[in-house]
């Protein structure tokens, strides 16, 4: 009866959805006094879908083998936690997700929103219902994740061990939540673009959901990353592969469409810009959903492509991009520009952030898809791969980075203090590092050289915001900003290094020899097979020597028999300066070992500099609602006074 | 922005939505061709992969008779059925080798009794390294070699009782 009742809820919350059309259909037509219903009809839409997902859970959690998708995706012997991740590990569970996610997001908006206009704020609801609509006809037509089996199976088929992963378990819920963000953004500007009201009052409405989306997706990509370096074991941190590319487009249109919102806030100016972005940005969500789900990208006998699932996305894409880019260029025109500005001042600085991102956006996209259109024009095969991707973006995110040193230190509308007399010890301390480099590391390419001098420059440009003034009376919000600025700097830090000064050695070892690498002399002392819970593994014991530190580690190649896949695992161990990375190969036939070692110095900071970038933008959110609320309190006394 | 200007995103998302949807309904060929057609196999020499039958060398593919190069695997489920019309082929006195990727002898062994055994040398390939210097991406693949040992087509993909014909065909041209 759960997963009915699963169904039920999906049903009717789709029947609300459609209920919501019409009302903002009646809103707009004529005056007809609609905000109440339309609030309260959103929040049940949200706790429907809610049910229906919490019933996806239930079945999974009870092993319910009639039920077609637990069957295909779970088995009972699977860890617990596992079997509950197991619900949107799968196509059907995580569009049941997605649209939960989606219709709890159009709840909080009907719930929280008191700064834009009741109009706009129907409109955006029923925009956002409309999204909604399109993904419940999805589910109930296409991909129905409550389908039953008769007679139920003893037992599912769902035994991966290489699904068996934290990452993966929690890794796409982090993304998703960041990508359906997006989606409020988007119906907020659809709302405003139906009603004529974009202004400041709209874009502080959108700044929180940004900020919200933005900082969910920093942290899915750091975290993926993270992941896909430790477990692929090749010690690379971002392979530009087509999968991590549609979660990055998504970030940074999200990027471009935080710093134009701040200008809309402020000056109410670049009005449809912002808007397009807004756009852009779930359109950027919903094609690296489609690209991923439809498995178009995925090439060479891996997985089989569904073309109904495929073209419903597709569809449901072409419909809500197009009627947003209809709708503004029907009305984009009468949008009328806010305040001017002058050529030096942060207005055109982050008109200027925002080009460069937009171009970089586009050089992600054009390398992400063209493979595919060359194939369909030509016939002919290839992938565009890092070479491409680095030095094309690489030099533009550099000079971006730059900017972004410059850009909070000018003031709105012109710049009256000399900018540049400020920046003389960053320009200083950029010079220094660029004259360091050169002298102990003559070698080291060009990309991370400028990778030092343009991060030495952005870390202490970044906290010039803060300097001159008392720093704990500055604003959450430019705290915010500086921490996320300065984040940039210190994973631009961590690349340039990865970059410059990583050892690497592929040696064939035998038990007993030593290898050196970077400061690091290594010992393979012995190879001795283990067992696992589902797998047989070869664990290697390595000493490690630097000066007088002696560690060791145990790197471990895994044989699993169903399927049959072998996984190695790395060993890796971190010190403030940075990892020894340690990877167990093959046995060779001349009787040694394949080892892949490489010491990475301060690689971490790639990472942590994303956490900081992340933690920023979290932040400058808790800033923005904190103010909110002390702005809004005085009408609030004023109604009991 | 003049109305052209605008425009613009629509003509894109236009000219994105075909591209992909043709691709969706026509998804192609994900197969990759072998740019090892029309040239010499590579040097490769393999040991064998089941007891009791000769290993695999570049030296067994130029024999003077043309003959077919399976790449295939026990844990592949379309080769079960490929083996069977490899099987038929065999029948018609046409010659298979085979190229055993990531394997085991105890697998091969059952896979073999259970399914027929149309190979006159079957080599193991454990890392696929054979299997990537012939231009091989996944299994099942089979490769018509001539008489002075070059490649002279690629399947991809497992045989199917409809191509017998056609592999025939090809076999008596190359003779």
């Amino acid at each position: 009866m759960i997963a009915e009742a699963g169904l039920a809820a999906l049903w009717l919350a789709a029947g609300l959805a459609g209920y919501q059309l019409v009302l903002m259909l009646l809103a707009l037509r004529s005056d007809v006094e609609v905000v109440r219903p339309m609030r309260a009809v959103a929040v049940a839409q949200g706790v429907l879908t809610l049910v229906a997902f919490a019933m996806l859970l239930l079945v999974f959690a009870n092993s319910d083998m009639s039920v077609k998708l637990v069957f295909e995706n779970s088995n009972s012997a699977k860890p617990f936690v596992y079997k509950v991740a197991g619900a949107w590990g799968n196509h059907e569970g995580s569009m049941l997700m997605w649209v939960t996610i989606l219709a709890v997001a159009g709840a909080f908006l009907a719930l929280l929103s008191r700064r834009t206009s009741e109009r706009t704020l129907v409109a955006a609801l029923g925009s956002q219902a409309v999204l909604a609509l399109g993904f419940y006809a999805f589910l109930l037509i296409a991909s129905n994740p409550f389908a039953r089996l008769f007679p139920a199976p003893p037992d599912g088929q769902g035994l991966n061990p290489l699904l068996q992963d934290p990452g993966l378990a929690f890794h796409p819920p982090t993304l998703y939540l960041g990508y359906v963000g997006l989606s409020v953004a988007f119906s907020l500007a659809v709302g405003a673009l139906l009603t004529g009201e974009v202004d400041s009052r709209l874009a502080r409405a959108m700044r929180p959901w940004v900020l919200a989306a933005w900082v969910l997706l920093t942290l899915g990509i750091t975290a993926g990353s993270y992941w896909a370096y430790y477990e692929l074991g090749w010690g690379g941190y971002w392979f530009w592969d087509p999968v991590e590319n549609a979660s990055l487009m998504p970030w940074l249109a999200a990027t471009a469409l935080l710093h134009s919102i701040n200008v809309l806030a402020a000056r109410g100016a670049l009005k449809a810009w912002t808007m397009m972005l807004a756009v852009i940005a779930f359109s950027m969500s919903m094609v690296g959903t489609f690209l991923v789900r439809s498995g178009i990208l995925t090439s060479v006998h891996a997985f089989a492509i569904d073309p109904e699932r495929g073209t419903f996305l597709l569809a449901l894409l072409a419909i809500y991009v197009g009627a947003a880019f209809i709708l503004f260029a029907l009305r984009g025109a009468t949008l009328k520009e806010g305040a001017p500005f002058e050529l030096v001042s942060r207005e055109t600085g982050l008109v200027i952030n925002n080009l460069l991102l937009s171009v970089i956006l586009g050089i992600v996209f054009l390398g992400t898809l063209y493979p595919l259109f060359v194939e369909a024009i030509s016939g002919e095969k290839l992938s565009v791969g890092a070479p491409y991707f680095n030095s094309v973006a690489g030099p533009l995110a550099l000079l971006l980075a730059v900017l972004v040193g410059v850009g909070p230190l000018l003031s709105w509308r012109r710049q009256g203090r000399p900018v540049l007399r400020l920046l003389r010890a960053p320009a200083l301390l950029a010079t220094s590092a660029l004259v360091i480099t050169i002298i102990l590391a003559p070698a080291i390419g060009i990309l991370p050289r400028l990778g030092f001098t343009v991060a030495a420059f952005l870390a202490s440009a970044s906290i010039l915001p803060l300097v001159g003034r008392n720093p704990l009376r500055a604003p959450l919000a430019t705290w915010g900003m500086v921490v996320a600025h300065f984040g940039i700097a210190v994973a631009l830090v961590g690349m340039a290094a990865n970059g410059a000064f990583t050892s690497e050695r592929l040696a064939i070892a035998e038990p007993g020899e030593t290898l050196t690498v970077g400061p690091w002399l290594l010992q393979l002392k012995d190879v001795t097979p283990t067992a696992g819970k589902n797998f047989t593994a070869l664990e290697a014991e390595l000493r490690a020597a630097r000066g007088e530190e002696i560690i060791t580690l145990n790197p471990q190649t895994h044989y699993y028999s169903d399927p049959v896949t072998e996984t190695n695992e790395s060993s890796i161990r971190t010190f403030w300066n940075g990892q020894l990375y340690t990877v167990l190969g093959r046995a060779d036939p001349s009787g040694g070992w394949q080892l892949r070692l490489w010491w990475k110095p301060f690689v971490t900071l790639i990472w942590a500099g994303g956490a900081l970038i992340a933690f920023g933008g979290a932040l400058a959110l808790l800033g923005r609602v904190l103010r909110r609320r002390r702005r809004r309190e005085p009408d609030w006394r004023e109604r009991y006074i | 922005m003049s109305r052209g200007l605008r425009l613009i995103p629509i003509i894109l998302l236009l000219w994105l939505v075909v591209g992909l949807a043709w691709r969706l309904v026509r998804p192609g060929d994900t197969a990759v061709p072998s740019q090892m057609v029309e040239r010499t196999v590579p040097q490769f020499a393999l040991a064998p992969g089941v007891a009791g039958k000769p290993g695999l060398g570049a030296a067994d593919l130029a024999t003077g008779q043309p003959r077919l190069l399976n790449v295939f695997a026990s844990w592949c489920v379309p080769c079960v059925t490929e083996v069977r019309v490899l099987g038929e082929l065999k029948r018609r006195g046409v010659r298979i080798d085979g190229i055993a990727v990531r394997d085991t002898p105890e697998a091969l062994t059952a896979f073999l009794a259970r399914n027929g055994d149309p190979y006159e040398r079957i080599g193991a390939d454990p890392q696929s390294e054979t299997q990537i210097a012939f231009g091989s991406s996944g299994v099942p693949e089979t490769f018509v070699i001539d008489g002075k040992g070059v490649i002279r087509r690629q399947y991809i993909g497992a045989l199917k009782p409809s191509n017998i014909p056609g592999v025939l065909r090809e076999l008596e041209q190359l003779r």
